[in-house]
């Protein structure tokens, strides 16, 4: 009885979902010494030391209970005029704004607030890892749209279009993206967005990297004339003010939308963690230089990086966001997981695969560049010695 | 003048970066970067390139002292003159002109607490000009130019993540 399995008795949604695709490589990785990882979803900056600060304070003061189930109200009221600020976009503090923790839990309500069992997800792939487990969790079904590196990963409205059936429910958007650092240009935005109103679609618009765009300026889906009504907008502080571990998030959106998500927030979360939100609050008050210096930074390395690859001779379109790259790795004769296992084991440079991000991102690696310019530039020499290696195997089979 | 800046301020960062390196970092062609190195040393507003170190980590004795300093001002020249005396020993690292209770604030480093003594006395405080004196002796370096001294380099992050 003791060996008994009770994987029989769980849940069939759950028992279905697929372990995450860089488990594998996690587990290599950390047991190996002197690895450099480029494959940290995560900035490398550590929190600035004031929004630190504020929520010693707030401990010392004693702040160390519940919130408001959508948050503290000054931090939404902050939030409000942030967004409205920073994005055109107006929201009611009261009504229209929940803080989560972090993006993910906002992810997770918006689908389990929308989609009801049996309807269409539309998710552009690649894809960040969550997506498509919680369509799945929600009791949606996930309807990938393969994205292409011919067109920059960009999604196209023909594609949503011809993805769109009479059981399609919602489409999601991350742009900046993660894993390849695409962005949309407004125009191409405004063409989904088209779709999306002929097609009643409801958008949920992951823009946690919305302040790590490079190239252009960002593009808020929500303020896009007739999309604030059917965007639940995801934004977050985990990136742009380097905070992933304190896991502030949150959703904007029509007060029906947010109502709904509410309800769900406040029966399995209750609210988010009143030290983070003190954190958050100073970040939006007083962390605004120090985020444009760090988006700096990633800049600065995202051409050192491009530059790299270029050198190392690793196609690669150019990513206008984020702090990812996604290069294609095909030319080696390897596959991601093949490139990915080799090049830690014989290089100890830990990358991500881009088959982790769905099928479509096979032949690709994502190479994070939220690392210092010193291991950056160590890494690249050891991927460039790597590179060359495979590419002479390669030659040589040939002959 | 942009560009220029935002060369000063990689430098100011990382000496060590090339004019090659700068340019993809900026996104300018190199030789345009090179000249304006070139330039900007020329014109001394590049006064040096310099490693920043720990001197406790290889046991170097290193006595730095603030040497608080009152002085006259004299006609015509103020201030300038006698800072100007006083910046031209080597012992003094930093010397500043201050508002509030003194004048000057110069920073010393010597071997020995000794040495820093033996200077005031005899160079810094008999100067014509100087009225008064008042030294502080630092007992420890917790911070230098930006940089905490305590603070270590690792990386808390998970090895991998989405």
């Amino acid at each position: 009885m003791r060996n008994r399995s009770w994987v029989g008795r769980l849940n069939p949604t759950v028992a279905a979902v697929k372990p995450s695709g860089i488990r594998r490589f996690f587990d290599l990785a950390s047991e190996m010494k002197g690895v450099i990882s480029l494959g940290v979803g995560e900035p490398d900056f550590v929190t600035p030391w004031h929004i630190r600060e504020a929520a010693i304070y707030a401990l010392e003061k004693g702040y160390t209970m519940y919130t408001a189930n959508s948050g503290l109200p000054a931090l939404r009221q902050e939030l409000a005029g942030y967004l409205a600020e920073s994005f055109g976009v107006a929201y009611n503090p009261g009504t229209e704004i929940l803080v989560t923790v972090g993006v993910s839990e906002a992810f997770d309500l918006a689908m389990r607030a929308v989609v009801a069992p049996g309807d269409e997800v539309l998710i552009p792939e690649p894809s960040y890892v969550s997506y498509e487990p919680c369509t799945l969790l929600a009791g949606g079904i996930p309807v990938m749209i393969k994205t292409a590196k011919e067109q920059g990963f960009r999604l196209s409205a023909e594609q949503v279009e011809k993805a769109v059936t009479p059981r399609t429910k919602a489409l999601i958007l991350c742009y900046p993206n993660n894993p390849t650092g695409a962005v949309m240009p407004r125009r191409e935005l405004e063409a989904v967005a088209e779709v999306a109103a002929a097609r009643d679609l409801i958008v949920i618009a992951d823009e946690i990297y919305a302040q790590l765009t490079y190239e252009g300026q960002h593009t808020c889906f929500a303020s896009l004339p007739g999309m604030r009504d059917r965007t639940i907008l995801l934004q977050g502080f985990s990136k742009a003010f380097a905070m992933t571990g304190w896991r502030v998030g949150y959703a904007a959106g029509h007060g029906d939308f947010i109502g709904a998500m509410t309800k769900i927030h406040q029966y399995t979360m209750l609210c988010a963690s009143i030290s983070a939100q003190m954190a958050a609050l100073e970040a939006l008050k007083n962390g605004r230089d120090e985020m444009r210096r760090m988006v700096g930074q990633y800049n600065y390395r995202r051409r050192l990086v491009i530059n790299a690859l270029k050198e190392i001779g690793l196609p690669c379109f150019n990513p206008g966001g984020a702090f990812y790259v996604f290069p294609d790795i095909s030319g080696t004769g390897l596959s991601s997981e093949e490139f990915t296992e080799r090049l830690l084991m014989e290089e100890k440079v830990a990358v991500v695969p881009g088959n982790a991000f769905g099928d479509s991102g096979e032949g690709h690696i994502r190479i994070s560049y939220a690392a210092s310019v010193e291991n950056l530039t160590e890494a690249f020499k050891r991927m460039g010695r790597f590179v060359r290696r495979y590419r002479l195997e390669q030659a040589a089979n040939m002959v | 003048m942009e560009d220029k800046l935002q060369i000063l301020e990689l430098l100011a960062g990382d000496a060590r970066l090339t004019p090659e390196r700068i340019a993809v970092m900026l996104d300018r062609p190199e030789a345009e970067v090179r000249d304006a190195v070139a330039e900007l040393e020329a014109n001394h507003t590049i006064l040096g390139y310099r490693t920043m170190v720990n001197w406790e980590k290889v046991g170097k004795e290193r006595i730095l002292a603030l040497i608080e300093v009152r002085v006259t001002p004299q006609r015509e020249v103020g201030f300038q003159a006698i800072a100007e005396r006083i910046g031209r020993y080597p012992e003094v690292k930093s010397l500043y002109l201050m508002s509030g209770a003194f004048d000057l604030a110069v920073f010393i480093e010597g071997k020995t607490i000794q040495e820093v003594a033996f200077f005031v006395a005899t160079k810094l405080a008999p100067l014509d000009g100087v009225t008064h004196t008042t030294t502080h002796f630092v007992l420890q370096t917790f911070k230098e130019d930006g940089v905490i001294l305590t603070d270590g380099r690792d990386d808390h992050r998970l090895v991998m993540s989405p």
